[in-house]
């Protein structure tokens, strides 16, 4: 059974769609990168996944309507926002109890064992803390919940790069596991393509690319061509084409890697380049 | 611990929101009156003091002019008005408190998009709003009550103090001569009635709370006005009349003003029985009848009260509805 499953997905928001008739399903333990350029539609399709705003077309959250169960589904469901969307006033404390006090699915222990590993002391009020340390705090909270899917919306925004590494790092080797299914949008793409296992590309509303990570490797090969073979190249179609020191590199989905060979050096292309070159011409 | 089907009770859920109201609004709800009645109690303090020093001064004889046993009966009701006037400070407090709290309700979380958390635990949209109201009607007015007969209790020793200072006899029989338990008692039973009186106002501010995609306040305020002052002048046109009254009593008194406290003995009996109770004040107890709080209980023979209730719970729901739905966080 998929975790989430969206059949024509449609949003508008004063006429104009932000999601236009979109179809997608994530399988259960999953990590899925929801990629796309500002404005494509990301958080839409979070916030619909979340029940946290009306749409038009059919959406199942673990096998539920995100509409009319919010409150049911976020006991399977957690939540990580771009902005440090924990309360100013709140004490470490005191989220915790909160937290404890309303989730069946908290674990304190767990809890504050990940809160041992920081700075944060449990007087401490949100207002006080940096940016890093409100992240801290909040995914402390969301990796003691024992959930199913977990989203997460440009978590690491703002962050310096040790906050950013340690995010992922606590994510991968703490929290997930195959029975649990995570969604993530950000613009730091480089940083969690090592750990996606499917890709989402996002453009103007529509869905422009869904793969696993291995069908990407499998579909799309990057070739460095020497000037004498480019026009060659440039006869297959390539989806883009840059160059680096002299040489042009050239993307191509679908092109058999042994004719490719003939051209020049092979390699997999990295989901920056894969989606700079889908996204050509969306700010045009 | 891994059952799927785990939940917690709406109940204990309800509980834990409560708690949540009180430390994102404990300086409303507690430090509020408490400095309101710390510096009433220095101020009657100082002036205790500098009455004291002045009457000295004039080096009066203090006299007796009433039977010993009426004097102790007296002493008992001065005690009791020192109680009340702790209990009629915070009350005042208390109005500006639940007014401003209403409207930042359901509207703060959304400014500062905290919704988004506390939207991602399993707590529903109305169990949320409904701890939101219990804490305008109920538990912020009875916390408020509790805190003014402490600041009472402080100003009945600040009285008792004052009158022996300027040699009253056995001027501390106050103490024992008051009836703490009466007061308590009857201030208490005045929260039922401000829930009741209150709750269109305070579901009004509530929804607009909800509303608002910025500035609560002057929604709240320039909807009723405004619409009022409209009406009123079409009454002004050929042909129309308008209940000018109704209108304004309606709009403006029931929709933004009920949420003073006491505001329900002010209607238009209210004049008739001053009058009349005014004529029978022969004794300290006639004055305790006056102000004897629970005599609020009268507004719920008339149709006002419930009319405004219905009115009020009507704009609560709809706030839940918007709480739900509302989709700019």
């Amino acid at each position: 059974m998929s975790a989430i499953v969206a059949r024509n997905l449609t949003k508008k928001y004063n006429g104009k769609p932000a999601l236009d008739d979109v179809s997608f399903s994530i399988a259960p333990g999953r990590i899925v990168g929801l990629i796309g350029p500002n404005g494509a539609g990301k958080t839409t399709a979070l916030k619909a996944i979340l029940g946290l705003t009306s749409f038009e077309g059919e959406l199942s959250v673990l096998g539920q309507d995100p509409r009319v169960a919010r409150d049911k589904l976020m006991n399977d469901v957690c939540f990580i926002a771009d902005v440090a969307i924990l309360p100013r006033w709140i004490r470490v404390s005191q989220a915790i109890d909160f937290v404890e006090g309303v989730h069946p699915r908290f674990s304190r222990a767990k809890c504050e064992a990940f809160l041992a590993r920081t700075k944060l002391q449990p007087k401490q009020r949100v207002r006080e803390m940096s940016k890093g340390m409100i992240v801290q705090l909040h995914l402390a909270l969301v990796m003691a919940i024992d959930a199913k899917v977990l989203v997460l919306d440009e978590p690491t925004l703002g962050l310096d790069i040790l906050y950013r590494k340690q995010f992922y790092q606590s994510l991968l080797n703490d929290y997930f596991d195959e029975e649990k299914t995570i969604v993530v949008t950000t613009h730091q793409v480089e940083e969690i393509e090592h750990i996606l296992t499917d890709i989402l590309f996002v453009r103007a509303g529509q869905i422009a690319l869904a793969a696993t990570m291995d069908e990407v490797a499998e579909r799309f090969t990057e070739v460095m061509v020497g000037p004498e073979h480019a026009e060659a190249a440039r006869a297959l179609g390539p989806l883009d084409e840059r160059t680096v020191f002299g040489k042009s590199i050239f993307l191509f989905d679908g092109i058999a890697r042994p004719r490719l060979a003939q051209l020049g050096e092979l390699r997999t292309p990295n989901v920056a380049d894969l989606f700079v070159a889908t996204m050509k011409g969306t700010y045009a | 611990m891994n059952a799927s089907t785990s939940s917690l009770s709406p109940a204990r859920k309800f509980g834990w929101l409560l708690r949540r109201e009180f430390w994102e609004n404990r300086g409303g709800f507690f430090w509020a009156p408490v400095i309101a009645g710390i510096v009433i109690c220095v101020l009657s303090l100082l002036g205790a003091i500098a009455g004291t020093l002045h009457i000295s001064n004039l080096k009066g004889e203090f006299r007796l002019e009433t039977s010993a046993d009426e004097y102790v009966d007296q002493l008992g009701f001065i005690g009791d008005g020192g109680l009340l006037s702790g209990v009629g400070i915070v009350g005042l407090v208390l109005g500006f408190v639940v007014f401003f709290y209403c409207l930042g309700a359901l509207y703060d979380d959304r400014r500062d998009r905290s919704i988004l958390f506390w939207k991602s635990m399993p707590v529903s949209d109305w169990l949320t709003v409904l701890s939101k109201l219990a804490w305008a009607l109920v538990l912020g007015p009875t916390l408020a009550i509790l805190i003014g007969l402490v600041i009472g209790a402080c100003l009945m020793l600040i009285s008792a103090l004052t009158m022996s200072m300027i040699g009253a006899p056995a001027a501390w029989l106050m103490i024992w001569q008051s009836h703490p338990i009466q007061v308590t008692l009857n201030a208490l039973s005045v929260v039922p009635i401000y829930a009741a009186w209150s709750l269109p106002t305070v579901g009004w501010l509530m929804l607009c709370s909800a509303f608002a995609r910025s500035k609560p306040f002057l929604w709240a305020v320039l909807v009723p006005i405004l619409s009022a002052t409209l009406l009123s002048w079409m009454g002004a046109l050929p042909g129309i009349s308008m209940p000018h009254g109704t209108i304004w009593y309606v709009l403006g008194y029931r929709g933004l003003l009920s949420i003073a406290p006491g505001t329900w003995y002010i209607d238009s009996t209210l004049v008739g029985r001053l009058a009349a109770s005014a004529q029978n004040i022969d004794s300290p107890a006639d004055v305790m009848n006056i102000i004897d709080l629970s005599r609020g209980w009268h507004i719920f023979a008339g149709a006002d009260v419930w009319i405004g209730m219905a009115a009020g719970a009507a704009m609560i729901a709809a706030a839940i509805w918007l709480r739900k739905r509302r989709d700019d966080a």
